[in-house]
């Protein structure tokens, strides 16, 4: 394994009583780079978030997370080396306690892993708001009253808080408004950058996926059926399956409004 | 068919639904694009009357089948409710009552509005269950709503939105929560039925690209208006509207060059005015 390999998962398999929701994955994810995992409910893609996030153990197979073995860790050392691994999930709202505030919710990952004091913290939830473009006076607001972008922006906050390399995006602008969309996609664009995070950017959704990552798997009833860089897999899917997905994605209508896409038509 | 004139929907003091007109014939697949607050749910209950209080219509007319819902008494609105206009959601298990069989659901349906025996109105349930895509419909027609899968429970719904065969169906965001290749499928059962029934579809939708796959037509609306009404080729092909060209700017589709940051509504709303 190579130092520019932040996670390196093995051959993973998942069963539950009797049915496999994992079946033989192996996936590497570059530091700094975006990985793109396309599948439809219940192809097993959240299953193997949780194994390689080791909120779970496979079945068989590893986790390799910054050259430590997942599988070979437990209780406290396990938690210091999830501090690393992050996620922002589908449901903006529901995914926020809505009786605390946008600082307390902010907070809470840095008072979990006992980082600073009270005044730091602040400092730093002033650092993050500002960070994933939200005003400063959105820090005494509740989810309820903010919009589902917004709330969307306090789920990356927190998720990049503890300085993880890796996030996962999982259905991260799926449940959002197509024109809050973009700002939230080229928001994590620009983190990265910022940041060097590493995401896995876990979708069904295969325009938003190609227009994240450059690295794509497509995962089909529990395996990763065919995984290519992002241009082979659009002009030259090679599975029968990706070819269902991309032919399912709604077209749209030419334009000829003299906008400056000249060079794609 | 469905006439909606100078529509206004409203909270005391403010209005949410600023003067709608919009009009629906047989057959018709319509757009109605808008974010999340631009008041197109609001447009679409008060079409079922079904506004959830503080918010009521406050003026215009809803026109359909003679009656008109603006102002037509609630015994009114309760014929035309599923016979003249019938709705489905984003979420089919709002619909469903989770501990009925989903035959019984849509046979209470059918007898809602027809005076017709439990044993016909129970093979009307099972031929619509047939006509929406349910496999075996006879057996499943004995199942529970968790026992389905999102796309077929929300075929489910669609069955029990036909049973009065209404003349206007409204499908608030039916597809969101579905995978791809199902929003695809349920789009073209919702086509087929346009054809087949002659009923009118108002599809609600916050993404213009899956409006453009199902609608003849869209209207835009934004801030309790409509902004740009026009045939789905000419929304696309020449938007006139600033905020219809930041929808469409801001669309993640398969044309858009990865390497470039994505159009954001923000760059528009100052020309927008």
């Amino acid at each position: 394994m190579t130092d520019d390999i932040l996670l390196d998962a093995r051959d993973l398999v998942m069963d539950f009583s009797g049915t496999r929701a994992v079946d033989g994955v192996s996936l590497e994810l570059r530091r700094g780079a975006t990985f793109g995992l396309v599948g439809e409910s219940g192809c097993g893609k959240s299953t193997l978030t949780s194994l390689l996030l080791g909120l779970r153990r496979p079945t068989s197979g590893t986790v390799r997370f910054r050259g430590t073995e997942l599988g070979g860790l437990s209780g406290t050392a396990l938690r210091r080396t999830r501090r690393h691994m992050q996620m922002v999930l589908q449901d903006p709202v529901g995914s926020l306690n809505r009786r605390k505030t946008v600082a307390q919710i902010i907070a809470l990952p840095l008072e979990v892993h006992g980082e600073g004091d009270a005044a730091a913290r602040r400092a730093r939830v002033g650092e993050l708001l500002d960070l994933v473009g939200l005003p400063s006076s959105s820090a005494s607001r509740r989810p309820g009253e903010l919009s589902g972008g917004q709330c969307q922006r306090v789920g990356i906050a927190r998720a990049i808080a503890l300085h993880p390399d890796l996030v996962v995006l999982d259905e991260a602008v799926s449940a959002i408004d197509v024109a809050t969309q973009a700002q939230i996609l080229n928001l994590l664009r620009s983190l990265q950058t910022e940041l060097g995070l590493t995401y896995l950017f876990v979708s069904h959704d295969l325009a938003v996926v190609r227009y994240m990552a450059p690295e794509i798997a497509v995962m089909h009833e529990g395996r990763i059926v065919e995984r290519a860089s992002r241009d082979d897999l659009f002009t030259a899917p090679r599975e029968e399956y990706t070819r269902t997905l991309i032919d399912a994605i709604p077209r749209v209508p030419v334009r000829d409004d003299g906008a400056d896409d000249g060079a794609a038509s | 068919m469905l006439d909606i004139s100078g529509l206004t929907v409203g909270v005391p003091g403010r209005d949410l639904v600023r003067g709608v007109d919009l009009a629906l014939a047989a057959g018709e697949r319509v757009g109605l694009v808008g974010e999340s607050g631009s008041g197109k749910s609001l447009l679409s209950l008060a079409c079922m009357r079904l506004n959830p209080p503080p918010t009521r219509i406050t003026g215009g007319a809803i026109r359909l089948d003679g009656r008109d819902h603006a102002t037509a008494s609630e015994k009114e609105m309760r014929a035309a409710r599923g016979a003249s206009v019938a709705m489905i959601y984003q979420d089919p298990l709002t619909s469903l009552n989770p501990v009925r069989t989903v035959g019984r659901q849509i046979v209470e349906a059918v007898r809602a509005h027809a005076d017709t025996g439990r044993a016909a109105a129970r093979r009307r349930a099972v031929d619509l269950l047939g006509e929406v895509g349910i496999p075996e419909p006879a057996v499943r027609a004995d199942a529970y709503p968790h026992e389905f899968s999102g796309g077929m429970r929300q075929r489910v719904v669609i069955a029990m939105a036909l049973a009065a065969e209404p003349r206007v169906l409204i499908a608030d965001e039916p597809t969101t929560a579905l995978d791809v290749t199902t929003q695809a499928r349920i789009l073209a059962l919702l086509d087929r039925i346009a054809d087949e029934h002659g009923t009118a579809v108002l599809f609600i939708t916050h993404d213009l690209a899956v409006a453009a796959g199902f609608c003849r037509r869209v209207e835009v609306m934004r801030h309790g208006r409509i902004v740009e009404s026009a045939p789905t080729e000419r929304i696309f092909a020449h938007p006139a509207h600033p905020y219809t060209r930041g929808l469409l700017d801001a669309l993640c589709t398969l044309d858009v060059d990865p390497d470039r940051p994505l159009a954001v509504l923000d760059d528009i709303e100052e020309d927008a005015g």
